[in-house]
């Protein structure tokens, strides 16, 4: 018989202003195998801990049930108490009366009544538990960044300068991300380029980095400290090893007219083209679909003038199978589709423009050059409206319901780029609230109000009316003024949300990783373990986790670097021991188990079993303990009843649900 | 096929025109439109009460007559179509109400929202189709310049009504297209003519109506038409100097299919 003790957690009043703690220790002692129980202000303080170990070394315990928050937030906590207190850890449950209770109910007394029958149902289950030994799992000392922008070639250099293998998987022809595109930086105003590129070269150029662009995840699999990663590196077309980088092939192209991505449509490349000038690796991509040798067979013609003969029709995409210790998500962002907010006329006018196109427009590499001028004309702007959270803060269902948090600065920064360089330019911006906490951040705004002239109006846009005459009508209301407001511009420019990359979703459910409804990822714990998917091995960077600008990305990729590298520096990791056991005697072979296994953990052997003194050679489920993770889908599925988890058995579940329903 | 219609007090008084021209084009284009008994005024606007059901009594009455004869509801009037359309969508979806008005209504089975409600302009775009209608057109209206004027009732709320996109609407313009007009795109023709403001406080209706006019005729168009005879009435207030002639599209329609002078002998007899 186990001797048990329970131990019920206040959590200062999170627990103990809805559950009357001190009587659900009293009615646990009335179940059997109780031999112990009290309640404590907080368990899982030095102290609470002392307590367990003290109560376990006094009264022999055998079993520990803490009952408190969710096993997700301390059970590790308590079963380290436990190892410490010299009994096996897995003899420790968890009855969650916080999550799952206190802060669900308002009345003490059903807060009271459910708390005691969670406990029960956990005493229930620790009198089956059994003492359990975490097996070993090698660490493969290399790292996959997905996703080439600022916050992956961070956390790749963070990684590399560690000494360890770093490998980027970056979707579009060249590394740089949506930093690249951008002309100018907050709060400083210094270049975008200028402080990207160094680091660009810099990741492309370090030993320890391994940069595949044009490449995307096909395939995951495996777990923390082991996954195998298949790569696929789409036909370039384009020999990397022999092209040169000289660029004829773009410029002799005759398929000039196709809408660059990197100009955000406002500007054409060729078929064959490097995304931009300081593009890593300065090498071009085929696009096939526009190339008219792939469309037609005719053409050929960047074949004929590349020296270097590293035009290759032939290239197909290629598998490349890696194996890695750690993943790092750094997939970053888009913004949203405007077809829905149609009074704002982005579809009706080349004149109104998202802030990112404004970005493209302003650089001097961009489509007008770095002039500012309209579209629609090419002629200079007198009036400039901006409109700020076009999408974001949105209750409609058109847009998103959260703030996307760097548009207030951005269009502080386009305001005072404007005002400076074309002081005779009028500009106006539309805002709901001005939102710039951050270092130098509402200095920075300010500077755009007081010293740079820019109009700012607190209230939203109505509709932004193209006329006649091409001038653009905004109407909109003044809410401080309580006044509406019709404005002619010359230009409108919008402040549209953000939303993560569209191919997340794909890599998240890979990565078995999860994400939340507006597609970011989520962290292990929003405040405690900010840089860590749940999912044990997978870490985010930037923007795939939620809005966030350059300085902050750049934060959180080191930080997740560092959590990437901790994973790294171990030897050996310890395996999680509730892992699926097939019984011999009861397995018929059927193969269930193995087609609904998401791990690839279960294979088959023939093996001589002795049935009640029959002896013959079975084909037999085996589950391997490195792969299993403990999902227990195959327990569930197992027609003959072979599969069961261990730490949770059908049998202890079977207790716990009886306890409920006693 | 027959179709259930609700014209609607105005249509049988003011905006005869509408009701008219409706008629006789459908007829034409091979549908019935088979006038509900006895119906009653839809109260011209919508109750936004959420405790006021007897106003919408009307309503529920023309939808279950529709169930009951087991026809598709069609209206011609946009206050009267937004009224059924949003009261039909209460009796499907909110449960109180669809409660409350079925113990006035005393009926043998409930009423439960099962009708459809269409607009005229539906049935030509849905169920008659544009690429068709322009087959049945003996008179296109080569060289006019049209300005669709929505109004607001058409398209909001938009996932109620569920006409046409509410910013960017495109189902007028196609039907100017289809009866071989030009349509001319402006931004203002969404937007409120003001609608019973004009009553109360006129010069702010009419600010409305000049803005729409000044833009529709900015933009080169010759005439406007619409399918409200609220917009209709405000935008002839209109003092604006670029002032259009405004015309319901079912007369456009009837002139298309070169029903004008038949009418004239059908209104005589």
């Amino acid at each position: 018989m186990q001797r048990i003790g329970v131990f019920v957690c206040h959590c200062g009043s999170n627990i103990s202003a809805t559950v009357d703690v001190e009587k659900v220790a009293q009615m646990s002692l009335l179940e059997p195998g109780v031999v112990h129980a009290e309640d404590y202000q907080y368990m899982c303080s030095e102290a609470g801990q002392a307590r367990i170990t003290e109560a376990v070394k006094e009264k022999k315990l055998t079993g520990i049930v803490v009952c408190s928050c969710s096993p997700r937030m301390h059970e590790t906590t308590f079963r380290n108490a436990a190892e410490r207190a010299g009994i096996n850890p897995y003899m420790v449950e968890i009855a969650n009366i916080r999550e799952h209770c206190s802060w669900i109910h308002k009345n003490i007394e059903e807060g009271t009544e459910k708390a005691i029958i969670l406990a029960r149902a956990a005493i229930a289950k620790v009198t089956l538990n059994a003492p359990l030994k975490p097996g070993e799992s090698r660490v493969t000392k290399r790292a996959l960044v997905i996703g080439g922008g600022i916050a992956g070639i961070q956390t790749a250099l963070d990684i590399a300068e560690a000494g360890y293998e770093v490998d980027i998987v970056e979707k579009t022809p060249s590394i740089g991300g949506r930093m690249s595109q951008l002309d100018k930086t907050f709060p400083t105003l210094d270049c975008s380029a200028c402080i990207l590129t160094p680091k660009m070269v810099e990741a492309s150029a370090h030993d320890k980095i391994n940069i595949y662009t044009y490449s995307e995840v096909d395939q995951v699999s495996g777990f923390v400290g082991d996954f195998t990663v298949d790569i696929r590196k789409k036909a370039r077309s384009i020999n990397m090893d022999k092209c040169t980088g000289c660029g004829v092939c773009s410029e002799k192209c005759p398929s000039k007219k196709i809408s660059s991505e990197f100009n955000r449509g406002l500007g054409k490349r060729s078929a064959v083209y490097t995304p931009f000038a300081q593009a890593i690796p300065n090498v071009p991509v085929i696009d096939r679909e526009n190339c008219i040798k792939f469309k037609t067979g005719k053409c050929g013609i960047c074949e004929k003038v590349c020296q270097a003969g590293a035009v290759d029709y032939t290239q197909e995409d290629e598998i490349i199978t890696e194996k890695y210790g750690a993943i790092v998500v750094a997939t970053g962002f888009d913004t949203i589709k405007l077809d829905d907010f149609d009074e704002y006329a982005y579809n009706q006018s080349k004149d109104v423009i998202t802030s990112l196109e404004l970005e493209r427009v302003m650089n001097a590499a961009g489509p007008t050059k770095g002039h500012l001028e309209r579209l629609s004309d090419g002629k200079a702007p007198k009036n400039m409206v901006f409109i700020q959270c076009v999408g974001s803060r949105d209750v409609t269902c058109r847009g998103k319901v959260y703030c996307s948090k760097i548009c207030c600065m951005y269009t502080a920064k386009h305001a005072m780029l404007i005002r400076d360089k074309y002081p005779d330019v009028n500009v106006t911006v539309f805002y709901i609230d001005v939102r710039t906490p951050g270092k130098n951040f509402d200095e920075f705004y300010r500077r755009a109000v007081e010293e740079y002239g820019v109009n700012y109006v607190k209230g939203q846009v109505g509709k932004v009316a193209p006329q006649a005459n091409g001038q653009l009508l905004v109407q909109a209301v003044d809410l401080l003024d309580n006044k509406q407001i019709l404005m002619e511009a010359d230009m409108v420019v919008l402040a549209t949300a953000i939303e993560p990359e569209a191919g997340v979703r794909k890599i998240a459910t890979m990565l078995t990783a999860s994400i939340d409804t507006n597609n970011f990822l989520t962290e292990a714990h929003p405040k405690l373990r900010p840089v860590e998917s749940p999912t044990a091995g997978v870490f985010l960077s930037g923007v795939c986790q939620g809005p966030k600008d350059i300085p902050e990305t750049v934060a959180q990729a080191g930080s997740a670097a560092v959590k990437a590298i901790g994973l790294l520096a171990k030897e050996k990791l310890m395996t999680n021991p509730c892992t699926a056991k097939s019984d011999e005697l009861l397995c018929n072979g059927c193969s269930t188990c193995a087609n609904v296994c998401p791990y690839g953990a279960i294979t088959y052997e023939d093996r001589e079993v002795n049935d009640h003194g029959i002896r013959e050679v079975r084909r037999i489920a085996v589950v391997n303990n490195a792969l299993c993770q403990g999902c227990g889908a195959c327990t569930v599925t197992c027609p003959s009843g072979a599969m069961d988890l261990q730490g949770f058995s059908n049998r202890q579940i079977i207790a716990e649900v009886d306890a409920i329903c006693r | 096929m027959k179709y259930s219609y609700y014209p609607g007090c105005t249509l049988k008084t003011k905006a005869k025109d509408l009701d008219t021209y409706a008629r006789i084009s459908a007829k034409a284009l091979g549908f019935e439109l088979e006038e509900i008994e006895e119906w009653q005024c839809c109260g011209g606007v919508y109750p936004l009460g959420t405790d006021e059901i007897a106003s919408k009594l009307s309503s529920v009455r023309a939808l279950n007559d529709a169930k009951e004869k087991e026809q598709d509801l069609v209206t011609l009037c946009s206050a009267c179509h937004h009224v059924i359309k949003r009261v039909n969508d209460d009796m499907k979806n909110v449960g109180d109400i669809r409660t409350r008005a079925n113990n006035y209504m005393q009926l043998e089975e409930p009423y439960a929202g099962e009708t459809t409600v269409l607009h005229f302009l539906e049935i030509l775009r849905d169920r008659i189709g544009f690429d068709v209608l322009k087959k049945k057109v003996v008179n296109p209206l080569k060289g006019r310049a049209i300005g669709a004027y929505y109004g607001c009732l058409l398209l909001r709320p938009s996932e109620v009504l569920a006409f046409d996109n509410p910013e960017n609407p495109t189902i007028i313009e196609d039907f100017i297209r289809a009866i071989g007009g030009t349509p001319v795109i402006y931004p203002y023709r969404n937007e409120c003519c003001g609608g019973y403001i004009s009553l109360k406080e006129p010069q702010a209706a009419q600010n409305m109506t000049d803005r729409i006019m000044d833009s529709a005729a900015s933009f080169g168009a010759d005439s406007l038409i619409t399918a409200c005879p609220l917009c209709l009435y405000n935008l002839n207030m209109s003092k604006s100097g670029s002032k259009l002639p405004v015309q319901y599209f079912t007369e456009l329609l009837a002139e298309a299919l070169g029903l004008i002078d038949k009418n004239e002998e059908v209104q005589a007899s």
